[in-house]
Parts: C-alpha cells; structure tokens; sequence
C-alpha cells in the first residue's frame, strides 16, 4: 500500500487527514499492524523542545536619519553583542552571545543569566528591546551612534535562523571524575552521581525519518510556535553514524538547519535558558510531520523508545579530550525509568529536553493538520543520506 | 530556657573534614536530629538539623558553626516553582539531594513535591530557565 503526499494534502484540505503523534502511533501499530495502520493513517506529527546552541536570528532594523552603518563598530540588543558584517541595517543575533561584562566563568561556576536567547524570547513576547550601536561614519552613512528601543512590530524582518537543530540522537552525559562539573549537559556529578541525556527520543523528528525518505530541504514543519522550513542539512550532519539493524542511528548523526518568521513565533516555544557554568542558549521547539507514504516509513515512524539506543559519554575527560570511548549504550526507555546502569554501578537519569513539551508541539502539529491550517511539502531536495559518504572530521592542528 | 530550631548549614570544603556533630554535642551539650546531609570529600557539604538544647548552649554551638566557616540559614525560607517559566525538561530531578522533583512517569511532567524540599537552593542554578525561585 501506498500513497501521495498530493493526495494526503487532499484529505487535508477536506479536514479527513488521519494524523497521529509520533508516541500515539506506536500503540496503534502494536494494535493493528503495520498493514492496516499504514491503510489508515495519513500522517505522524514528530516533535522535539530542547536546549540548542547554533541558533540565532537575523535582523533589519530599517534606516535612521541622518544614516548609520552598524558594520565596523559594535551593535548591541539589551547590552547582547550582535554580528554587523553585512549591509548596513542587518545584523545576527546568535543564541549564545553575551553581554561584554558578564563575568564569565571568572566567578566558577559562572551563572550566565541573560544572552542571545533570552533576547529572542523577550523579543517574541512582544517586549521592546534596547538596540545601541556604533559606526564609523562614511559620507553615505554619517552617523556614528544610535541608541533607541526595537520591538518586532516595528522592524522590517526578523528571521530566525538555526544553523544545526533536531540532532539526530545525542550523547548521555555522565562524569567519572572525582568533582563536580558544568556542561552543557547540565550539572554533572562526581563519581557517576547522575547521567544526563537530551534527546525528545521516540517523538524526535529524525529518529522517525531515520534514512531522510521524506524530511528533506524545504520541509514545512512547527518552529517555535510559528511555521518554518527545513532549510538545509544542519551543520555537522552525519548520516554515516553507527546505526541499529531498524536503521535508527546510535550516535548523533543527520541534523537540520531550519528558518521561519520570528514575528509569528511565541515565547513558549523560543525560551531562553541558562547552564550553570557553561552557557546561555536557546531552547527551540520543533516539530515536524512525517507523511505516511509506505508501510516501510510508517515501520520506522512506529520505532519506540526501548529501541533506541544512545551512547554514555564521560565528560570529564572523554568529551573535553575528544577521545572516541564511549562506556555503553541504553535505550530511551532505560534511560526514562528514571536510572540507568554504568559501570556496575546505578546511576540516576535526568533529562535536559523536555518530553512533555514536545508531546504538546506533535499535538499542536497533529491540530493544524486535522483542522486544514497546514498542508504539507515535497522536499525540493533530499538531505544527505547514508550514500553521501559524509564523515565528521576534527579539526587537526597544522603547522 | 530551651529552644529548638530547624537550620540549614551550609559547609565550605575546608569544613567537610571536621567533626562537627561531635562538638555540638560534646563541648556544647546540645541535642540533635539530622534530618538531611550531603556531604562528600572535596565538595562543599549541606546538612538540615533540628538542634535543640539550653538557649545559652544553642547561641554558643551556632557561633562555634559560624566561627568555622559554616554558614547558616532557618529552615523558614521556601522555594517555589515558577509554573510559567518551567519546561518540564528535568535537569533538576538529579540535582536536587532531597527527591523533591518526580517524573509523572505518562505525562513526563516534572511534579515538584515541596514537603521533600530541605531548601537548600541547588535547584536553582541547575534549572536552565531558571524557573526555581527563594521566598524568604
């Protein structure tokens, strides 16, 4: 049995499409069989709301008068520096930027309470946000400092763009060291006293797609509260990670870059967050539906948390010194009874994305489709598959 | 006149090694119940202790605690959840030393069970949105 996506968009447009979360879909495979649920159901909503760092937004703000150039000095959002290197009114605001005074790491462990995305998520709910910014002044652009307010309402564009999202599967960070750490795996503690993981698991996007047969390059898909698009593989996309016999990575391996209208996207969904002694970012919510075209993609729509596996990772020593060991690898649903076991020993299991958020966005998702308000799209190309021989290089220093 | 409180104590790494329990109660001849503690070599240390005792006694083992570098608080302060910043991520189910975080194992909502919470505040570094919040 197979179908279009011209004709699920079709049953969309009437409000007859069939749709079920990427969770709910697992029972009803159980329960009816690969065949039969694969005749019923039209579409899987996947959904992920997790801390992600290569997240941004670019920005043009419109021209003052007399004109400033931003490029060549310093422009700030709230005291956040942005990155001007464009034509004169453009500029990025990355998630993890912060203020030029934040203390840092100086004060161990630093708190980092206010950076790029917390701009974000102030600027999505609506707030004005201080914009100051410096030039060096040239006869087309004589203005040398501008310090005013911006609210989204008023700005030409405001586009969030996310270099690298939806990682594929990601490590379970645990520390062997004799102290406590802070990473961005959140507060690690000494002797394997917590493992942390970050991965939506059997809701996320492409642990559903797990070969990319049908997420590709121009996907419509949820981002953060609003409509966006799968607009290139994510940087360090790597499909040739480590998989299962089902197919499903055990490492981190294929991403996505994704962009979308900031101006339609809700602070719910775009939130600003802080690790202790780390870092401060952006956590996005994503969601993305998968068309149900064979009973092949729904097989892999259907995979559950017990089969998937993730590898546990020291963050002491392993991950900082980019060595390749890798102490053992659980499943989702290990990882969800709440401990898991390392080296002999019983660790206790905490997660840095949220599940229940992310059962709300393939609900929200599963919504807009059912009610007609979202049709989906033909990849205009595929994301790099397996065949695309692609390895994730380091960087070796060279003399 | 006796008196009895419920503190929290807060050790710094230099204090782990010292037998303070010991002193409260032999040189201080104060009565005491360990209600929590986290305590561990190179780390700073956390206990929650009723001390109870003569008010002369209880004035001198608090001064002896905070002549060695403990730092004290009642236990009268309180945290609270900020439901709207919360994202049910997790990150404080490990951290906190009490179990006062607990995954509703269907909905994978974080419950936060405030009559486990000893206060001590570790929560409210680790929580990313910084949904954890001090009432004094």
């Amino acid at each position: 049995m197979t179908r279009t996506l011209a004709e699920i968009n079709e049953k969309i447009r009437k409000g007859q499409a069939v749709v079920a979360t990427a969770e709910e879909v697992i029972g009803i495979v159980e329960k009816k069989g690969i065949e039969k649920a694969t005749r019923e159901l039209d579409v899987v909503t996947t959904a992920t709301f997790g801390p992600m760092c290569s997240s941004g937004a670019y920005f043009n703000v419109g021209h003052s008068k007399p004109r400033i150039k931003l490029g060549g000095g310093n422009t700030y959002l709230n005291d956040v520096p942005v990155y001007t290197g464009f034509a004169a009114v453009d500029f990025f605001l990355g998630a993890t930027a912060m203020p030029d005074n934040d203390p840092r790491n100086r004060i161990y462990p630093g708190e980092f309470l206010y950076g790029g995305g917390h701009v974000i998520e102030e600027l999505v709910a609506g707030k004005n946000v201080r914009f100051v910014g410096t030039g060096y002044g040239t006869d087309c652009y004589p203005r040398k400092k501008i310090e005013t307010t911006i609210n989204l309402k008023n700005i030409n564009e405001a586009v969030l763009f996310n270099m690298r999202n939806a990682y594929q599967n990601y490590n379970v960070g645990v520390n062997l060291s004799d102290k406590t750490i802070y990473t961005y795996m959140g507060m690690l503690k000494p002797n394997l006293g917590n493992a942390n993981y970050c991965s939506a698991g059997q809701l996320s996007p492409l642990l559903k797609d797990p070969y990319y047969k049908t997420i590709g390059i121009g996907t419509r898909i949820f981002l953060g509260g609003g409509i966006g698009y799968v607009a290139w593989q994510g940087t360090q996309h790597s499909p040739g990670a480590l998989r299962t016999e089902n197919g499903v990575p055990k490492r981190g391996a294929g991403t996505l870059a994704v962009i979308g209208d900031l101006k339609q996207m809700k602070p719910e969904w775009l939130r600003g967050v802080s690790f202790l002694g780390y870092g401060c970012t952006l956590t996005v919510g994503i969601g993305v539906p998968i068309p149900i075209l064979s009973e092949d993609n729904l097989r892999y729509a259907a995979v559950k948390d017990e089969d998937i596996f993730a590898p546990i990772v020291d963050y002491s020593d392993a991950y900082p010194q980019r060595k390749p060991d890798v102490l053992g690898e659980v499943s989702y649903g290990q990882l969800k009874s709440g401990k898991i076991e390392v080296k002999g020993k019983e660790v206790p299991t905490a997660s840095l994305s949220s599940y229940s958020k992310a059962v709300e966005i393939a609900q929200t998702l599963k919504d807009w489709i059912q009610k007609g308000q979202f049709l989906l799209t033909e990849p205009v190309a595929p994301l790099p598959g397996v065949e695309a021989g692609i390895t994730f290089k380091p960087l070796d220093e060279r003399s | 006149m006796a008196v009895s409180k419920r503190i929290v104590l807060h050790f710094p790494r230099s204090c782990v090694d010292q037998p303070i329990i010991y002193r409260l109660v032999k040189d201080h001849g104060l009565m005491l119940n360990i209600l929590k503690a986290s305590v561990s070599p190179n780390e700073e240390g956390l206990m929650v202790l009723e001390l109870s005792g003569d008010r002369e006694n209880y004035e001198k083992g608090v001064r002896y605690l905070t002549d060695i570098g403990i730092s004290i608080q009642p236990l009268s302060r309180d945290i609270n959840r900020n439901d709207a910043r919360c994202t049910h991520c997790g990150a404080c189910v490990t951290v906190c030393p009490s179990g006062a975080f607990v995954v509703e194992p269907v909905s994978r909502k974080i419950k936060f069970l405030d009559k486990k919470c000893m206060v001590c505040g570790m929560c409210i570094r680790a929580c990313p949105p910084r949904a954890m919040e001090m009432r004094i």
